[in-house]
C-alpha cells in the first residue's frame, strides 16, 4: 500500500476534526477506524429499526463554530438546534425549571425563594465572566512554563495579559472560582437545596468528582464556556444525532480527498530508529505514514500502541497516573409515544429540555460516594433528553428517542468486572426512577441500550469509559495536559503525535484539541493550513 | 474608664498601666497569634494592651480541669510548626527547651505499627526496604515542594495590582529554586500542587498505614477527604512546619503543652505588654472608616491608633464591628468564610497509663494515628458532608500526663484524642449526638488498647460547637476558617482584608483566620505586626 | 427559606403570561390605538398608546398618565431602617423627614453605582425604595447587623405617574383635598375608596406632576377616578416614548440605559462611580459610612475617576443617540447615551458619557459623528458639540408653590 503522509488512529470527532485541516493544508491523510463506522464517542446509530440513537454524546454546544465554518460542515449537512430550558422534578410533586425568557426563568426561581431569584442574576454575570475569559484559551495550544522558547514566553505574557484585564478583585475571585467546589459556590449565592442542586449538575457530568469536590466549579465552567450561534451557555441537538456532527466531518474530510478506512484497528505504532512510521493493524497489515497522529486517549496511546522502551521512564510514570476514571453511564431508549410528566403543566417547554430528579445537593453527593466505592448510584442523577420533540429525524412519528446520561456509574464493580446481570440492575435503577415520575413509563419502552463504562471501552476505546479522555481536574488541565512538558500534542516519539481530548483543552465534542493539534503538526512541517479561524473574539 | 470599673479586679499583669486608658495598640484575644503580635509591636517601642476574654490567656493553648485532679492542655497537643523566628522573638528556646522529637505511630488493627521518626519520617521502623525507598522518594518530593510554598507562608500575600519588589523577589526566588532542580521538578511541582494527597500516595506508596497515615495528616482539621482535590495541599501545609530545624517534625515542650501559654504570656510581659484577662471586648469603635479603639463589657473604652485582632475573623466583624461601619460586600465575603469545624477533641482521665498494643512503651509519648487505609479516612469524611460524625472515625491520639504528669494525680494519666470526623453542625444536635460519638470513640480506641475503657476515670468530649463557645471560635473551627486553596494567600481570610489590613483603617487582623493559617506557628501574628509597624513607623 | 409546597405550586401558573399585566392594563389596553408594547421588568408596557409625538406634548401641555408599576419597590421598616438605608444610599437618610421623597442612588464596596432611584419616607421607620432593578439579595445581605425588615411590593402596590401642567387640576377635580399643599418632593396619604392612596409631588418628567401609589386592587378605580376627573383637562394616557423625550430634556438619567448598573455589567470597566454619572452632588461624605465611601474618596484623591456625565447640545437638529463623540474631530472621547431634537428647548440636546480629560480639563472643541439612516442611506455628518448643564429646560411651573392650575 502507498504511503501516505499522514496516519490517523482513530475517526472520533477530534481525528475527524484534525484530519480535516490537515488534508486541506494538502497533506494526503487517512483515517484508521477499528469500527465499521467513524464518529468516536458522537454517533447516531439505529440499533433498533426506524430508531437513531446518539449512542455516546447526546447534546451540543461545546463545538467550536470557528471549525465548523472553516470546515464547511453546514455543507455536510450539520445543524445544530438550540433547546429550550429544562427542569428538576422535586420529590414532593413539584418541579423547578430554567426558561430562556429571563423574567420568567426568574418568576419560576422566585416560586421557591425570591432572593434565589434575583441572586441569579449575579450568579450568571459572574459565571459569563469566567466563560468570557476562558473561551478564547481554547482555540490557543498551552504554553509550557518551563521551556523558555519564545512562543511559550509570548503566550505565557498572553495569558498574563488576559488575567491582567481583570480588577484586583476579579482575580481574587477568579483564584478562588477555580478552586472551589461547585457545592461551596452555590452557597455564595443561594439559599434554597433544590436550585442549587439544578445548577450544580453540570460540575459534576462526566467527571469523576462529586458537587463536593474542590475544581467542579471549573467543571460547570467546562460546560457553560460552549455556545450556540453565539448565545453562549446555550445547549441545542445536532439535527441527526451527535452522529451528524462527526458524519458531517466524514464528509467534508472525503470531499477534500482524504480517505477513511473503517474495520482498520490499530495494534501498533511503527517506529525507526526512534521515529513514527506508520502503524500495524491487528491482523498484521503495515500501514505507512510519514507522521502518525492517535486521536486515541494518552493512556491507550502509549501503553498499548507505542512499545514502553521507546518513551522515557518519567513521561511513562506520568502517562501511567493520568486519571481516566470512567464515572458515567447512558442508557438509550426508543419509546414507543412521548412520556407524561404529571408534575409539569400541560404543554410545559421542559418537555423539550434537559429533565432531571436529583434535588438535593445531599442526594448528588451522595450518588457519589458509592461511586467512589465502586458502585452505580443507588439514587443516581440523571440527565434526561428527548431530542426527538425537536429534531424529527431521529424516530418514526408519534415515537421518540430518549437519551439518559447517568451519573455515577464504575469501570467496574467493586474491583470485578460488570455482568449482564449488573447491567440489567443498573438499568432498572435509573428506570424505576423515571417511572417514578412518569406513570406508565416502563410499558412504552420499545427498546433500550445500556451503556457502562465497560461498554464506552470496548465500543469507543476510552479508556476507564472516561468520556473527557481523562479528568478535568487542575493537575491535567492546560499544560499539565495529558502530560507536563508534552501539552502541545506532539509526543515523546517524532512523528507521533496526539489529537483527542486528552489533550489541551479537554473533553467534550468540541473539536478545539483536533484543531489545535492540526495547527502544531502544520508548524512543524512549515506548512500553512488552508482556512484556519483564530478564536471569535469575545467582545 | 473609671477606677471602679470591675474588670480591673480580675488578674493583670500590669496594673500601674490602668491609669493611662490610651494605647498605641490594642490586642484583642490573648492567644499565642495576639501575644506573638503583642510582643513583636512592644519590643519596637509601642505601648500595647492585650484583651482577654478568658481568666487567662492562651487561647487554644489554654488548658482547664476537666476531672477533679485532670487537666486537659486545650486543643492543641502538640507541636510541629512553631516559627522560629517566632520561637526567637519570644525567646522560647533560651531556657534549655529544646525537647525530643516525637514519633508518629501509625496504628495498624494487628498490632503491627509503622512508626515514623525523625522530620516526618526520616526513618521508618516496621516496613519494608522498598517501602521506605518509595516513602523517602515521595517525601523528598514533598518538602522540597513545600519549600517553595513556605517563601510566601513567611510574608505577607501579595497584594494584586500592586506587586512590590519584595513580592518579584519571592515569586523570582520560587521560580528560580524550581528552575535549579530542574524542569521536571518545576513541572511535577505545578501538576502535584492542587492534586488530592490519595492520588500522591497511591503514586508512591503501596503500604497502607502510611498512606492512611499521610492521608490523615493531610485532611485533619480540613473539610476535605483524601480523594477530593486539593487535599495535598493540607500535607505541604504540615511540612511548611518545623521544630528544632526539622521539616514535619513535633515535640512537646518540656513540661508539657500546659508551658506553652505562659511562655508566650511571659514573653509578652517582658517586652512591657500590659495584658488584662477575664475583659470582654463587646464593641470595635469606628467612624467613617477608621477604627479607634474599643468597649469593654463594663461600658469603659480603649483608644488606640492600632486595634489588632486576634481572634476569628467572623468574630472580629459580624460580632464586634456595627456592620454599618463596613461595606456590604466585605459582610457579605466575610460572612461566606467557610469555618466549620470537623474536629472534635476528647480528654480522657486514666486510672493508669493505657498501653497501645504493639507500641514501645517510649513510644507513647509520641503521636499515635489510627488511619488504617486511605479508604478509612475518606469513609470517615463522607458522613462529614452530610452533618454526621464518622461511625469509624480517624483519630491522633496523644498522652499528655508522660510530658507533664501534674495533668494527672499520681499514677494516673490523660489522654488526648483529635477525633476526625465531627461536623460543626451535627444533623439532629450534638446533645444526643455526643455520647453516641464518644462510644465510638472509646471503641475504637479499646481495641488498640485493650482495658483502656475499664481505667477511664472521666472523660471530656469537646464537639466543634463546644470549642466555638468555650474558645469563641465562630463553627469551632481551629484554623480560624477552612484552609483550602480558595481561602488562602490573597483570600485569607477575604481578598479585601487579605494583608492583615482590613477595610477599616487602624483596624487589622492577626489570627490564624489570616495568612498563613493555624495550628501554634505564630506566623499571623508576627506578619501582621511587621506589616502594622511598616504601615505605622 | 425555602417556600411552602402550595404556594409553590399555586404559582405554577406563571408560565402561562410570560409578560405579566399590570393592574392598570385593562384600561390601558382598552384605550390603545396603536397596540404597541414593549416588556418593562417582565410588565406589558406601552411604548405609545396613540401617537408618541402628541403624547409627548400631553405631558408638556396638558396631563399625562404614564403607568409605573413594573417600577421595583421595596418597602424597607423597622426601629434600624433609617440608619440601615444610610448605610445602603449615598445621600443623607438623617435629612430626609416624614413625609418627603427624594432621589438617591447606592453603590458596592468599589464605589460602582449598583442603582439609583427614589426613596420616600412614608413615617420615622418606614420608606419606599423605588428603583429599576431588582436588589433583593444586596438589600438583604446589607441588613445585616441592622433591626430592619426588606419587603418586595412590586406586584402588591401600582404606581401612576401623572404629569403635565394641568395635572394638580386634575388632582384637584378628583377630590384630593388639600392636594395643593404637597410641595416637590413632599407626599401624603389621601382618602380613596375605603382606603388611601399615596401622592408625591415628583415625576420623572420636570414638569409640575405627581406619582400615587396604590394597593394593586384599588388600581382600576384610582384610574377612573383620574381619568373622568381629568376629561376636561385633557388628561391623556402616554407609553415610554413620550415619556423619554421629556425624560432627556429634564436631563434624567437612565439606569442601564445612561450607565451600566454594577451588577449587571459583564465587562468590569463598564461600572461607573456616582461622580462619572453625574451624582457626585448625591454623596455625602460628612453622614455615617455608607457603601462605596472608601473608594469614592479615594477615587477623587487620587484623581482616578476615569469618566464624566454630561448634557450636550449638538448643532443642528439631528438626534445624535448612540453617536462617538470625538476632540478634535480625531480622538474619540465618549458616547451619546440618550438624544433628542428637544420640542420645549428647540435645541438639539443629549446626554453624553465622556472619558476624562475629556469634559473636565478638555470641554472645548468637541464634536459628535453622527450617522443619520435616510432612505437606506447613511448621511455621515460631523457636528460640533457644547457642554451644556442639565437639565436643558427649566420649568417654573414644576416646583410652584401652590401649583398652577394649567
Amino acid at each position: 500500500m502507498k504511503k501516505c503522509d499522514v496516519v490517523m488512529i482513530g475517526g472520533g470527532h477530534n481525528g475527524l476534526v484534525a484530519a480535516c485541516y490537515l488534508q486541506r493544508a494538502g497533506l494526503d491523510v487517512l483515517v484508521l477506524e477499528k469500527n465499521d463506522w467513524v464518529g468516536g464517542a458522537a454517533t447516531s446509530r439505529e440499533l433498533t429499526p426506524g430508531f437513531l440513537y446518539s449512542n455516546c454524546s447526546y447534546v451540543c454546544s461545546l463545538f467550536r463554530p470557528e471549525i465548523m465554518r472553516d470546515l464547511e460542515l453546514p455543507k455536510h449537512g450539520l445543524q445544530v438546534i438550540a433547546y429550550e430550558g429544562g427542569a428538576v422534578f422535586t420529590r414532593d410533586g413539584d418541579y423547578i425549571a430554567s426558561y430562556r425568557d429571563h423574567d420568567s426563568h426568574r418568576r419560576e426561581f422566585a416560586r421557591y425563594s425570591k432572593r434565589d431569584a434575583e441572586a441569579y442574576d449575579r450568579y450568571a454575570r459572574d459565571v459569563t465572566r469566567q466563560c468570557r475569559f476562558i473561551q478564547p484559551l481554547l482555540m490557543r495550544t498551552a504554553p509550557d512554563p518551563f521551556s523558555f522558547k519564545p512562543r511559550d514566553i509570548s503566550e505565557l505574557l498572553y495569558l498574563g495579559k488576559k488575567f491582567g484585564e481583570f480588577s484586583a478583585h476579579d482575580m481574587a475571585q477568579t483564584l478562588r472560582f477555580w478552586t472551589m467546589s461547585i457545592s461551596d459556590f452555590l452557597d455564595e449565592y443561594f439559599e434554597t437545596d433544590v436550585i442549587k442542586a439544578y445548577l450544580a449538575l453540570s460540575g459534576i457530568i462526566g467527571t469523576a468528582l462529586g458537587a463536593m469536590s474542590p475544581g467542579t466549579a471549573y467543571v460547570l465552567l467546562h460546560h457553560y464556556m460552549g455556545e450556540v450561534d453565539g448565545s453562549v451557555g446555550a445547549w441545542g441537538y445536532a439535527r441527526g444525532g451527535m452522529g451528524a456532527v462527526t458524519q458531517a466531518l466524514a464528509s467534508s474530510f472525503q470531499a477534500s480527498g482524504g480517505t477513511i478506512r473503517t474495520g482498520a484497528d490499530v495494534a501498533r505504532v511503527m517506529t525507526r530508529s526512534g521515529r513514527a512510521t506508520g502503524v500495524v493493524l491487528a491482523d498484521g497489515e503495515e500501514v505507512r505514514g510519514n507522521l502518525v497522529v492517535s486521536n486515541a486517549d494518552v493512556k491507550r496511546t502509549f501503553l498499548k500502541l507505542v512499545e514502553e522502551d521507546a518513551l522515557p521512564e518519567t513521561f511513562v510514570h506520568r502517562v501511567k497516573h493520568f486519571k481516566m476514571r470512567g464515572s458515567s453511564g447512558k442508557l438509550n431508549i426508543a419509546l414507543d409515544s412521548l412520556p407524561e410528566f404529571p408534575a409539569l403543566p400541560k404543554n410545559s417547554s421542559c418537555i423539550r429540555g434537559d429533565l432531571h430528579f436529583t434535588d438535593s445537593m445531599e442526594r448528588m453527593e451522595r450518588a457519589y460516594d458509592d461511586w467512589k466505592a465502586g458502585r452505580y448510584s443507588a439514587d443516581p442523577f440523571v440527565d434526561m433528553v428527548i431530542p426527538t420533540t425537536l429534531d424529527p429525524t431521529m424516530a418514526p412519528p408519534g415515537k421518540h428517542f430518549m437519551s439518559c446520561f447517568v451519573q455515577y456509574c464504575p469501570p467496574q464493580i467493586e474491583g470485578r468486572d460488570w455482568t449482564d446481570a449488573d447491567r440489567d440492575a443498573f438499568a432498572d435503577t435509573v428506570v424505576s426512577q423515571i417511572a417514578d415520575y412518569s406513570p406508565g413509563f416502563r410499558d412504552r419502552i420499545l427498546h433500550m441500550e445500556v451503556r457502562t463504562p465497560h461498554e464506552i471501552e470496548t465500543e469507543v476505546g476510552l479508556t476507564e469509559g472516561n468520556i473527557f479522555q481523562g479528568e478535568l481536574t487542575f493537575d491535567q488541565l492546560l499544560f499539565n495536559r495529558p502530560v507536563p512538558g508534552y501539552a502541545q500534542y506532539r509526543s515523546p516519539v517524532p512523528g507521533l503525535y496526539l489529537c483527542g481530548s486528552s489533550t489541551h483543552p479537554g473533553g467534550g465534542v468540541m473539536g478545539a484539541p483536533g484543531r489545535n493539534a492540526a495547527a502544531e503538526i502544520l508548524r512543524d512541517l512549515k506548512l500553512k493550513p488552508a482556512e484556519m479561524s483564530p478564536a471569535h473574539d469575545v467582545i | 474608664m473609671t477606677s471602679s470599673d470591675p474588670a480591673r479586679t480580675s488578674a493583670s499583669t500590669s496594673p500601674a498601666s490602668f491609669e493611662a486608658p490610651n494605647f498605641d495598640a490594642i490586642v484583642i484575644g490573648g492567644g499565642h497569634n495576639g501575644l506573638t503580635a503583642a510582643t513583636l509591636l512592644a519590643q519596637n517601642g509601642r505601648k500595647v494592651i492585650v484583651l482577654e476574654a478568658a481568666e487567662s490567656t492562651g487561647g487554644a493553648m489554654r488548658g482547664f480541669e476537666f476531672h477533679p485532679g485532670y487537666c486537659s492542655a486545650g486543643l492543641a497537643h502538640i507541636v510541629n510548626r512553631l516559627d522560629p523566628d517566632v520561637a526567637k522573638l519570644l525567646k522560647l528556646d533560651s531556657k534549655g527547651r529544646r525537647a525530643e522529637t516525637l514519633p508518629t505511630v501509625a496504628l495498624s488493627p494487628d498490632g503491627k505499627h509503622a512508626v515514623l521518626r525523625g522530620g516526618y519520617g526520616e526513618t521508618i521502623d516496621g516496613i519494608s526496604q522498598a517501602e521506605m525507598k518509595a516513602f523517602a522518594a515521595m517525601r523528598k518530593k514533598l518538602v522540597f515542594q513545600a519549600g517553595i510554598l513556605k517563601r510566601f507562608l513567611k510574608r505577607r500575600p501579595p497584594e494584586i495590582g500592586k506587586v512590590g519588589m519584595s513580592d518579584l523577589s519571592t515569586f523570582a526566588g520560587a521560580g528560580f529554586s524550581l528552575i535549579t532542580k530542574g524542569r521536571e521538578e518545576g513541572r511535577d511541582f505545578l501538576r502535584m500542587l492542587l492534586m488530592n494527597v490519595a492520588d500522591v500516595a497511591d503514586e508512591y506508596l503501596s503500604d497502607d498505614r502510611l498512606k492512611g497515615l499521610v492521608a490523615f495528616d493531610a485532611t485533619l482539621g480540613i473539610h476535605l477527604g483524601p480523594r477530593s482535590p486539593t487535599s495535598l495541599l493540607g500535607l505541604y501545609y504540615r511540612l511548611t512546619g518545623e521544630t528544632d530545624g526539622a521539616t514535619g517534625a513535633q515535640h512537646v515542650p518540656q513540661g508539657g503543652m500546659a508551658t506553652l501559654a505562659p511562655a508566650f504570656e511571659n514573653a509578652a510581659a517582658a517586652a512591657g505588654v500590659t495584658i488584662r484577662t477575664g475583659v470582654h471586648v463587646t464593641r470595635i469603635v469606628a467612624d467613617r472608616g477608621a477604627a479607634t479603639g474599643v468597649i469593654l463589657s463594663t461600658g469603659e473604652q480603649l483608644n488606640a491608633s492600632a486595634i489588632v485582632s486576634a481572634i476569628h475573623p467572623q468574630a472580629t466583624f459580624l460580632s464586634l464591628c456595627d456592620t454599618a461601619e463596613l461595606g456590604t460586600g466585605f459582610v457579605r465575603s466575610i460572612s461566606n468564610v467557610r469555618s466549620k469545624g470537623n474536629v472534635a477533641k476528647l480528654d480522657l482521665a486514666l486510672e493508669r497509663p493505657p498501653t497501645f498494643t504493639g507500641v514501645s512503651s517510649a513510644d507513647h509519648r509520641g503521636r499515635l494515628v489510627i488511619a488504617r487505609s486511605i479508604a478509612h479516612v475518606e469513609d470517615a469524611f463522607n458522613p462529614a458532608k452530610y452533618g454526621e460524625f464518622s461511625t469509624d472515625p480517624v483519630l491522633e491520639i496523644t498522652l499528655p500526663s508522660l510530658a507533664n504528669p501534674d495533668l494527672a494525680p499520681s499514677g494516673g494519666a490523660t489522654l488526648s484524642a483529635l477525633a476526625e470526623f465531627a461536623p460543626y453542625d451535627l444533623k439532629g444536635g450534638w446533645e444526643s449526638g455526643k455520647p453516641a460519638f464518644e462510644a465510638i470513640i472509646l471503641e475504637t480506641l479499646e481495641r488498640y488498647a485493650p482495658g483502656l475503657s475499664k481505667s477511664v476515670v472521666a472523660s471530656n468530649l469537646m464537639t466543634p460547637a463546644d470549642m466555638e463557645t468555650q474558645y469563641n471560635l465562630p463553627g469551632g473551627h481551629w484554623h480560624h476558617g477552612e484552609l483550602q486553596a480558595d481561602q488562602l494567600l490573597i483570600n485569607r481570610p477575604v481578598n479585601a482584608a487579605a494583608g492583615y489590613a482590613t477595610p477599616l483603617s487602624g483596624l487589622y487582623l492577626a489570627s490564624a483566620g489570616s495568612h498563613p493559617g493555624g495550628g501554634i506557628s505564630g506566623l499571623p501574628g508576627l506578619l501582621a505586626a511587621r506589616h502594622i509597624l511598616s504601615e505605622r513607623p | 427559606m425555602m417556600l411552602e409546597m402550595n404556594t409553590r405550586r399555586a404559582l405554577q401558573g406563571h408560565i402561562a403570561t410570560p409578560r405579566f399585566e399590570t393592574p392598570f392594563h385593562p384600561r390601558i389596553a382598552a384605550i390603545s390605538e396603536t397596540s404597541d408594547w414593549y416588556t418593562w421588568a417582565g410588565y406589558k408596557a406601552p411604548h405609545s398608546v396613540f401617537d408618541e409625538e402628541l403624547e409627548y406634548f400631553a405631558i408638556r401641555s396638558t396631563a399625562a398618565l404614564f403607568d409605573i408599576s413594573p417600577m421595583v419597590k421595596y418597602r424597607i421598616a423597622g426601629p434600624d431602617a433609617e440608619r440601615y438605608l444610610n448605610r445602603l444610599t449615598v445621600r443623607n437618610v438623617a435629612k430626609l423627614s416624614t413625609g418627603r421623597v427624594h432621589y438617591t442612588a447606592w453603590c458596592d464596596d468599589h464605589g460602582h453605582v449598583l442603582d439609583d432611584g427614589t426613596l420616600f419616607r412614608l413615617s420615622a421607620d418606614t420608606f419606599r425604595l423605588c428603583c429599576q432593578e431588582r436588589h433583593l439579595p444586596w438589600l438583604l445581605d446589607s441588613a445585616i447587623g441592622f433591626d430592619v425588615g426588606i419587603e418586595e411590593e412590586t406586584m402588591q402596590i401600582a404606581g401612576l405617574a401623572l404629569q403635565g401642567p394641568t395635572s394638580f387640576a386634575v388632582l384637584s377635580n378628583a377630590g384630593f383635598d388639600c392636594i395643593e399643599r404637597l410641595k416637590p418632593f413632599q407626599l401624603a396619604d389621601f382618602p380613596h375608596e375605603d382606603g388611601s392612596v399615596t401622592i408625591s409631588r415628583t415625576g420623572f418628567t420636570g414638569d409640575l406632576g405627581y406619582e400615587l401609589f396604590v394597593p394593586a386592587e384599588a388600581a382600576l378605580s384610582l384610574w377612573d377616578r383620574l381619568w373622568t376627573a381629568g376629561q376636561l383637562h385633557g388628561i391623556r394616557a402616554i407609553g415610554y416614548a413620550a415619556l423619554n423625550r421629556a425624560r432627556i430634556e429634564a436631563g434624567f438619567i437612565v439606569a442601564n440605559a445612561d450607565f451600566m448598573t454594577a451588577e449587571t455589567a459583564l465587562r468590569a470597566d463598564r461600572a461607573r462611580m456616582p461622580d462619572e454619572i453625574g451624582l457626585e452632588w448625591l454623596v455625602d461624605t460628612e453622614k455615617p459610612n455608607f457603601n462605596g465611601r472608601k473608594a469614592i474618596l479615594e477615587a477623587r484623591r487620587n484623581q482616578t475617576l476615569k469618566h464624566v456625565l454630561v448634557g450636550l447640545e449638538i448643532e443642528g437638529n439631528i438626534p445624535a443617540d448612540g453617536a462617538i463623540i470625538y476632540h478634535r474631530k480625531k480622538h474619540e472621547a465618549g458616547l451619546v447615551s440618550a438624544a433628542i431634537w428637544s420640542p420645549l428647548a428647540k435645541r438639539n440636546i443629549a446626554i453624553a458619557s465622556l472619558t476624562r480629560p475629556y469634559g473636565t480639563r478638555l470641554t472645548e472643541d468637541l464634536w459628535v459623528e453622527i450617522y443619520a439612516l435616510r432612505e437606506l442611506q447613511y448621511q455621515k455628518m460631523m457636528k460640533r458639540a457644547r457642554i451644556v448643564p442639565r437639565p436643558f429646560i427649566k420649568l417654573d411651573r414644576r416646583a410652584a408653590a401652590p401649583p398652577g392650575l394649567f
